[in-house]
């Protein structure tokens, strides 16, 4: 997306010097009045806004419903951000969801590619557009594993695997639970991400959220009694060590003591 | 001191002549014969750790709360079946141990057999005197793949929870019998009613080892009485000679040897490796589930068939005659299976030998049937796979339907390949061979 605002930057530069010598750079074909946001961390968040979210979201996070041809022709759309708050916006920019290459992709856990900073002004920015939800804070030491288990099993695993291993479900990949924070963890529950559905403090309460993280960070490194894990993933792995390991130790001492035989 | 009891035994039982017959037993020499004894002695193996584990396992569907060593599931709902089994894991001396080894051995007991079937094909070992004999193997086979599902459906975790529901949907929808069938087992809608863990439970320990018991037996008589068979290596080998070591002293130490090794590599997988943590998975209830729930390896098969049938059911006047569950998970294994198990039979009938065979083909021998066989395989496999597209789709990203759509071309295009490409190889061998004893034998006569 940065390569596309600088593409796009440098045939604006090639193309109306005129203007530019004008009023600056517009950054991205969305003209910010510097006197409507200010000078400080949402001033900044407004322009990061412009070039890097604006062709998909519009211009002040009004949103883009019907695709049409953005930045180096790719077909902007998006929602309205108004009123996500800076929830929405700090589980985005942090977990590399945002942003996307192609509006029709599942977004996904991939680098993030602003400095901290930047994140924390696109994220006051987008939190200035309207009222929303700030950041959480989820304290998962205040909840129990056993309680979140429980939580868990009844409206996660189904999608997210019962130790957060991720997989398949129709139309979409479940991202695994490896790399999530306690606080995206809790963001997303809120938010309901893509496909996800999204749990009101009224289904899921601040403190059977802090259980149910607890519990997946229990599930990062559970306890393996039995010895080496394989994967967590069940029959699947299994199948690969009893043919690969088992079934080939046990081939192998055949083909040992029927040459054996033969002397 | 042990003539003395030699020949207390021998007066009180006169089983003098059988022994110093069942002592002077010919083995014929390759390594691929031990494959069925590796699958017998896992098959002892299961009976002595499931034996220990009946010791602890409680077999009742009976709620309760958990407030056992396992902190994460402190105040869980659950059945006594599943939690006398997280006891078995966390509390009872060596239990995690045998249980794992159980488990373990159950998988690779099924993969020996498949070894040991693939070995006995593809040689045209199960050819008359011995087709009954290799009747009872497949049969064995199947009676291990439903003892296996039994096995790990007992536990009452959330896999076997989701794992009977797809068998009672598959028994379902059998057409005409479907539905008083799985009533009968079940005992009611699912997930059934208390008596159906019992019934399980009995199946397993009980009903279906006897069986494999009595059919082994059977099995392993015939191959005594019929003899076993042999690779024609050198001229002393004919149909009507068999060569190889005696039982006493030369194949005992080997097979004690086996039983050992067998033994050790299985124990040392359940010490060392997690099979089946069931206290990962969590009790199951009604309405919960797990994404990426797979059966064990031995029934990922029925899992890919259920995939890959695309969604039809055959209505006829408003009524679901085949609902869709019955190709995949009903109708696909009883074609597989009545292939393999008929296979001599069709052999015979196709090629009309009718003849006593000893010795065996090598692979090449025979190539059409070979080639029949690799597609046969092919097919299952692809099938198989096909069951673990999801897997593939979250650690590869390639996308669930493209994968479904592939393999269903796949599962028809590859096994026609599989057949021509199998039978050519196999007749170039053979003109190979041809060709160099032709050379040799021109050779040798220019030397003269």
């Amino acid at each position: 997306m940065t390569r596309v605002a600088l593409t796009l930057l440098v045939l604006v530069a090639l193309a109306a010097p005129a203007a530019l010598a004008d009023s600056g750079p517009p950054r991205q074909g969305v003209v910010i009045d510097p006197g409507q946001h200010g000078a400080g961390l949402v001033g900044e968040g407004a322009s990061l806004y412009a070039a890097n979210c604006a062709s998909c979201h519009g211009p002040h996070g009004v949103g883009v419903l019907k695709a049409r041809r953005g930045a180096g022709d790719v077909p902007g759309q998006g929602p309205p951000l108004l009123g996500v708050g800076a929830l929405s916006a700090d589980f985005y920019l942090r977990t590399g969801y945002m942003p996307l290459e192609n509006p029709s992709q599942q977004p996904s856990r991939s680098r993030v590619l602003f400095p901290e900073e930047e994140i924390r002004a696109m994220v006051a920015y987008v939190a200035s557009l309207g009222e929303g939800p700030g950041i959480p804070r989820p304290q998962p030491q205040k909840g129990s594993v056993a309680a979140g288990n429980t939580l868990f099993l009844q409206n996660c695993a189904g999608c997210h695997q019962i130790v957060g291993a991720g997989g398949y479900v129709t139309g979409a990949r479940v991202p695994p639970l490896e790399e999530a924070t306690d606080r995206q963890i809790a963001e997303a529950v809120r938010i309901g991400p893509y496909l996800m559905p999204h749990f009101s403090e009224q289904r899921l309460t601040n403190t059977q959220l802090n259980s149910l993280i607890a519990y997946v960070d229990y599930a990062k490194h559970p306890d393996d009694a039995g010895g080496w894990s394989i994967g967590h993933l069940g029959p699947w792995p299994e199948g690969l060590v009893a043919w690969l390991i088992a079934t080939s130790a046990l081939v192998a001492t055949c083909i040992v003591i029927g040459k054996r035989l033969k002397a | 001191m042990i003539r003395g009891v030699v020949r207390y035994v021998d007066e009180r039982t006169g089983g003098a002549p059988f022994v110093r017959k069942a002592l002077r037993y010919v083995f014929p020499d390759h390594w691929s014969f031990l494959l069925g004894e590796v699958a017998l002695y896992l098959f002892m193996l299961l009976v002595a750790t499931g034996t220990y584990l009946t010791f602890f396992f409680d077999d009742s569907v009976t709620p309760t709360t958990y407030y056992g060593t396992y902190a994460p599931l402190d105040g869980a709902q659950m059945s006594h079946a599943y939690q006398s089994v997280l006891h078995i894991s966390f509390a009872v001396k060596a239990g995690l141990l045998i249980r794992q080894t159980h488990h373990w051995a159950a998988d690779v007991f099924v993969a020996t057999i498949v070894l040991h079937l693939m070995r006995v094909f593809f040689t045209g070992a199960f050819r008359k005197p011995r087709d009954l004999t290799y009747l009872l193997g497949v049969a064995m086979l199947g009676l291990a793949l439903l003892e296996g599902f039994l096995g790990y459906s007992l536990v009452d975790d959330l896999l076997s929870g989701m794992g009977l529901a797809i068998g009672y949907s598959v028994a379902l929808s059998i057409p005409l019998v479907g539905a008083p069938l799985a009533t009968l087992l079940w005992g009611g809608p699912f997930p059934g009613s208390a008596s159906f863990l019992p019934r399980l439970y009995i199946a397993h320990v009980l009903i279906i080892p006897i069986l494999i018991g009595a059919i082994l037996t059977l099995h392993l008589a015939l191959v005594a009485s019929r003899h076993h068979t042999q690779f024609k290596r050198t001229p002393r080998e004919t149909e009507r000679r068999v060569v190889g070591v005696p039982t006493f002293p030369g194949q005992v130490p080997r097979s004690l040897g086996l039983l050992c090794a067998t033994w050790g590599v299985l124990f040392l997988l359940g010490g060392l490796v997690q099979v089946n943590p069931v206290w990962l998975w969590g009790p199951f209830h009604v309405g919960d589930a797990t994404n990426g729930a797979q059966p064990d390896w031995y029934l990922g098969w029925l899992i890919g068939a259920l995939r890959l049938v695309p969604s039809f059911d055959v209505v006829i006047g408003g009524y679901t005659v085949v609902p869709n569950p019955f190709w995949g998970g009903a109708l696909f294994p009883l074609v597989v299976f009545s292939i393999v198990g008929l296979w001599p039979w069709l052999e015979r009938k196709v090629t009309g030998d009718d003849a006593f065979h000893n010795l065996l083909d090598r692979p090449r021998d025979n190539p059409s049937r070979t080639g029949a066989g690799m597609a046969l395989f092919v097919w299952v496999f692809l099938v198989f796979l096909a069951g673990s597209a999801d897997r593939v789709y979250v650690w590869l990203g390639l996308s669930y339907s493209h994968q479904i759509w592939g393999y269903r071309v796949l599962v028809i295009v590859a096994p026609v390949l599989a057949f021509f490409i199998t039978r050519r190889v196999c007749r170039e061998l053979l003109a190979g061979e041809r060709a160099a004893l032709v050379r040799t034998t021109a050779e040798d006569a220019s030397h003269v």
